[in-house]
């Protein structure tokens, strides 16, 4: 092969990669700039609408008169838990997605926010607890029932669909029980209720939101370092293994690191429906698929959990909690997802499934 | 095969009646049967005994039509979709019908029962549709695995417009918590009467088509050749499964589970023939959800559990099982 | 460049949660040569090849490359030495065909993991010898069948291995693109000293493009040795219970196996 058509190859090659390169940064940046401006406006409008400037000078530990309370003990922590919250359950959704090789495999689909719910739900009513006790009684819950639908469906090596079907029943059973719980608690708050059966902002205070990060931050920056290893997974076992990468570690500190992550956000939000299902996908669709889907998916969720919940507040008479918006826009979205013409791409991916 | 499935028959029945019996005899006091008898034979003369037995009577009822009902539905859904895991909670009926009655209640200020339930039934077909196309997208059709996933989701999708729909309007809270979970709790033979005759629709179609769906089972191909009217007879088996999905959710509110175990259970038993299958599925249905009633009445005395989580508590590990026993591809 | 990779295997116990497949088996790979492995349904041959390739762990005995058990290596070490194309791979939805065959660059990245030049080279050179530089920037899903087995073959070549081991690479393909695939790992093997190690399930094509060949039964060795050598009416009859005439493939020269059914044979 001559030298000239040599490097002319090259140049193709070096310059279709830069495109997609750029194109995923570009998509970042806008999502980042996206979830900035959507915090700073959680934090102006309301009752009262306080000016940007004002919002910012509150963030940055001034006190303002009348803003200082609205938006530093109101509105500054409900929007950190949701954005973490968002953050947490989109990168957690892309991350089951991508290992479970499957779209539809989502943690609030295989029952992993059940588990965290039903925990976090039995520490408030049943023991009594609040705060950062729930954190540390629901995150373990989540793990634990990770593990226990591992452990039902573990026969000569995880079947992805297999699990998802374990899982389905997992969550139908701790569903009920959270629905018990509620039902039985003393003064049968709505408010409570719907927070733990489809996800709120509304309990969001500032002694929620350091464990949430304390939690969040270290995960998250583990899985974003396994971007590389995850993407030689999605090649298959097989060839991930070829390559190099270290299988079966890589995987239980992504699994891991998911369930975590899950736990997390559904102790401090409640299991917020569809955010970590849609993310991954949605996040795809904008970057068209190139490179790894955690970081996009991270920041899709957390752009869908302060619009939902914007809408959820102002956009109509009645607030409804940030689940119920997202719940009732997901099944449109799930329509739009699956049952688009010519999608021949997602529809393999669900026939992957048995 | 055949001795032996009428035997299971009998006992069937046998355990309808039992169910039946222990309904009215427990609950927030302790009937004995003979004052059972007396209190239905008799009706009422005041006595605390009879009185209860008066407000159980409806209970029961419910609970032994709603469990049949479900039954039948779950056996006849199972056959339709070839789908082992199918349930009209999994599958997201129930959550269509309680979403339709819900909006119906407060957008069309719909009071009268005979009317909602229409709405439910209209609400559970369209769910079911809703499910069936998208999970029937991409190659393979409609799997098991498929159709779960997608009922789930539509399921969480159709209860977060339930809440949409209930929220603004907290005067009607006990009617939100009815509908997070099934219960016969509210029971009156009014309300029954007003099922009553779609029920009864319901089931004649389920029945009916049970020679049907045997051919069925074995491919549409091949029903075809045996000389079977394939579309007809799954669109009048569908409306069966329906209708009576439908007619119990407006009833008794979302009960899930019941239409998965009771079919496997039954199999077990008598084998795949829906001849069979589908009448044991109602009576074993009808003895389930009345005997998850009593369990809850009697675990959470002087209140009770609602028969939804009861079955669920029950259903789920059953499910949990054909899950895993289930051959699956490798994803 | 490559004519020194050594791949042994010594004595190797293989299976799968308590199902032996392969057992006491010894082979040498030729260094250099193109090795096809041939074998009745279900015999280990694929067992057998991912066993090489370090994806399962011998019970018994050991896997060497170089002389150093594969499993004692570190495994990054060894995917710069030996690369696989394993029998159903699973792409990504929506990746473009040159980001595919750029992860299998992966190896020679590490943690820090800078792309430079020579990776966008490597990616290049693979797709040209491929046939498919013109489809780089097209989404994989796309592509047929023979174009998405090729764009494998590239991933595994852009790792720039000494030693290719491939599993079944011509299934699903037809007849043209088959032959295709074939003469392009001979190109690599005549050109680059790769030493290309595949298990292919039709013995003719088999026949005609190995160096050398080994015939596989009930997970152990039948035979191994030169096509012509292999492959006899005796052997086929063992290896695959299939009565058969063996004569000279007039094209190639090779042996061409012509079996003998129960219907359709001339009596002379």
């Amino acid at each position: 092969m001559s030298e000239s058509i040599e490097a002319a190859s090259v140049e193709v090659i070096r310059r279709g990669r830069r495109r997609r390169v750029r194109r995923r940064r570009t998509v970042v940046v806008c999502l980042v700039a996206v979830l900035a401006a959507l915090f700073l406006t959680s934090l102006c409008v309301g009752h009262t609408v306080y000016s940007p400037y004002d919002a910012l000078r509150v963030v940055l530990g001034e006190t303002v008169p009348g803003a200082s309370f609205t938006v530093g003990r109101l509105r500054l922590p409900r929007a950190l838990t949701g954005a973490l919250a968002g953050f947490a359950f989109g990168l957690a959704g892309a991350t089951f997605q991508t290992l479970l090789r499957n779209m539809l495999a989502s943690p609030d689909v295989i029952g992993i926010t059940s588990g965290a719910s039903a925990a976090a739900v039995f520490a408030i009513i049943v023991l009594g607890l609040g705060g950062t006790a729930v954190f540390v009684v629901a995150v373990p819950a989540g793990v634990l029932v990770a593990l226990v639908i591992y452990l039902l469906t573990y026969r000569q090596g995880v079947l992805g669909a297999r699990l998802v079907l374990v899982g389905i029943g997992v969550g139908a059973l701790l569903n009920s029980v959270t629905s018990y719980l509620l039902l039985r608690a003393p003064a049968w708050d709505v408010q409570e209720a719907m927070r733990w059966l489809t996800g709120s902002l509304s309990s969001a205070f500032w002694d929620g939101v350091g464990p949430l990060a304390a939690g969040v931050v270290p995960l998250s920056a583990v899985l974003l370092a396994l971007e590389r290893p995850l993407t030689a997974l999605q090649l298959g076992d097989d060839s991930a293994r070829a390559l190099g990468t270290r299988v079966e570690t890589v995987r239980l500190a992504l699994v891991l690191g998911a369930v975590g992550l899950t736990a997390l956000a559904t102790a401090a939000t409640g299991p917020i429906a569809f955010v970590a299902f849609l993310s991954g996908p949605v996040a795809q669709r904008l970057t068209g698929g190139n490179g790894s889907p955690l970081l996009p998916a991270a920041l899709t969720g957390a752009v869908l959990v302060l619009a939902a919940d914007l809408v959820g507040q102002f956009a109509f008479d009645t607030r409804f909690p940030v689940g119920v918006v997202t719940g009732a826009l997901g099944a449109p979205c799930l329509l739009w997802l699956l049952a688009r013409p010519g999608r021949t791409r997602l529809a393999r991916r669900a026939e992957g499934v048995l | 095969m055949r001795t032996r499935s009428s035997l299971w028959l009998s006992a069937c029945v046998l355990l309808v009646a039992v169910a039946a019996v222990l309904s009215v005899m427990f609950g927030a006091r302790t009937v004995s049967p003979g004052d059972a008898l007396a209190a239905l034979v008799h009706g009422d003369d005041g006595s605390l005994a009879r009185a209860a037995v008066r407000q159980r009577v409806p209970r029961t009822g419910l609970a032994l039509l709603v469990g049949a009902a479900l039954g039948t539905a779950g056996a006849v859904m199972q056959s339709l979709t070839r789908n082992p895991l199918a349930d009209p909670g999994i599958l997201g009926v129930n959550a269509g019908a309680a979403l339709a009655v819900v909006c119906g209640i407060a957008y069309l200020g719909i009071s009268a029962p005979e009317q909602y339930v229409w709405l439910a039934v209209g609400g559970a077909g369209a769910a079911a549709v809703l499910v069936y196309v998208i999970g029937s997208r991409g190659r393979g059709g409609a799997t098991p695995v498929k159709l779960a996933l997608v009922g789930t989701m539509v399921t969480a999708a159709l209860s977060s417009l339930v809440s949409a729909v209930l929220l603004p309007r907290l005067d009607v809270v006990d009617t939100f918590r009815f509908w997070q979970i099934g219960g016969v709790g509210g029971a009156s033979a009014d309300g029954i009467l007003q099922v009553l005759p779609l029920l009864g629709v319901g089931f004649v179609l389920g029945l009916a088509s049970a020679r049907g769906l045997n051919a069925l089972a074995l491919g549409d191909d091949l029903a075809t050749g045996l000389g079977q009217h394939v579309a007809r007879t799954r669109l009048l088996a569908a409306l069966g499964a329906v209708l009576l999905c439908g007619a119990a959710t407006a009833a008794a509110g979302p009960i899930g589970f019941v239409g998965l175990v009771v079919p496997h259970t039954v199999r077990l038993l008598t084998g795949p023939d829906n001849r069979w299958v589908l009448p044991l599925s109602a009576l074993t249905g009808a003895a389930l959800v009345t005997l998850a009633d009593v369990t809850g009445r009697l675990v959470a005395r002087p209140e009770d559990m609602e028969v939804g989580i009861v079955t669920a508590v029950i259903g789920a590990p059953v499910f949990i099982a054909v899950a895993r026993r289930q051959k699956v591809r490798e994803l | 460049m490559s004519a020194t990779r050594t791949l042994t295997v010594e004595a190797a116990r293989f299976g799968y949660a308590g199902r032996i497949v392969v057992d006491g088996l010894d082979l040498r790979i030729p260094p250099g040569a193109v090795t096809v492995i041939v074998g009745a349904n279900a015999c280990g041959k694929s067992t057998l090849l991912r066993g090489m390739a370090r994806l399962l762990a011998p019970e018994r005995g050991s896997v060497l490359l170089d002389g150093k058990d594969i499993h004692r290596t570190p495994t990054r070490q060894v995917a710069r030495a030996l690369g696989l194309l394993p029998q159903s791979p699973t792409a990504p939805e929506g990746i473009a065909v040159a980001d595919l065959v750029a992860r299998g660059r992966t190896p020679h990245h590490g943690l820090l993991g800078r792309w430079t030049p020579a990776d966008d080279e490597a990616v290049a050179r693979a797709l040209t010898a491929t046939g498919v530089l013109d489809l780089a920037d097209r989404p994989v899903d796309e592509l047929s069948g023979g174009q998405r087995q090729r764009v494998w073959i590239a991933t595994a070549l852009a790792q720039e291995t000494d030693v290719l081991l491939l599993d079944e690479p011509t299934t699903y393909l037809d007849v043209t693109h088959q032959v295709e695939v074939l003469d392009l790992l001979t190109d690599l093997n005549r050109d680059r000293g790769t030493t290309v190690v595949m298990v292919l399930h039709d013995l003719n094509l088999a026949a005609r493009y190995a160096d050398h060949l080994v015939a596989v039964k009930d997970g152990a060795l039948y035979a191994t040795g030169a096509a012509t050598e292999v492959v006899t009416p005796q052997t086929v009859a063992d290896v695959f219970g299939l009565r058969a005439e063996v004569i000279e493939d007039p094209v190639s020269g090779a042996p061409l196996v012509l079996p003998v059914g129960r219907h359709h044979t001339r009596r002379d």
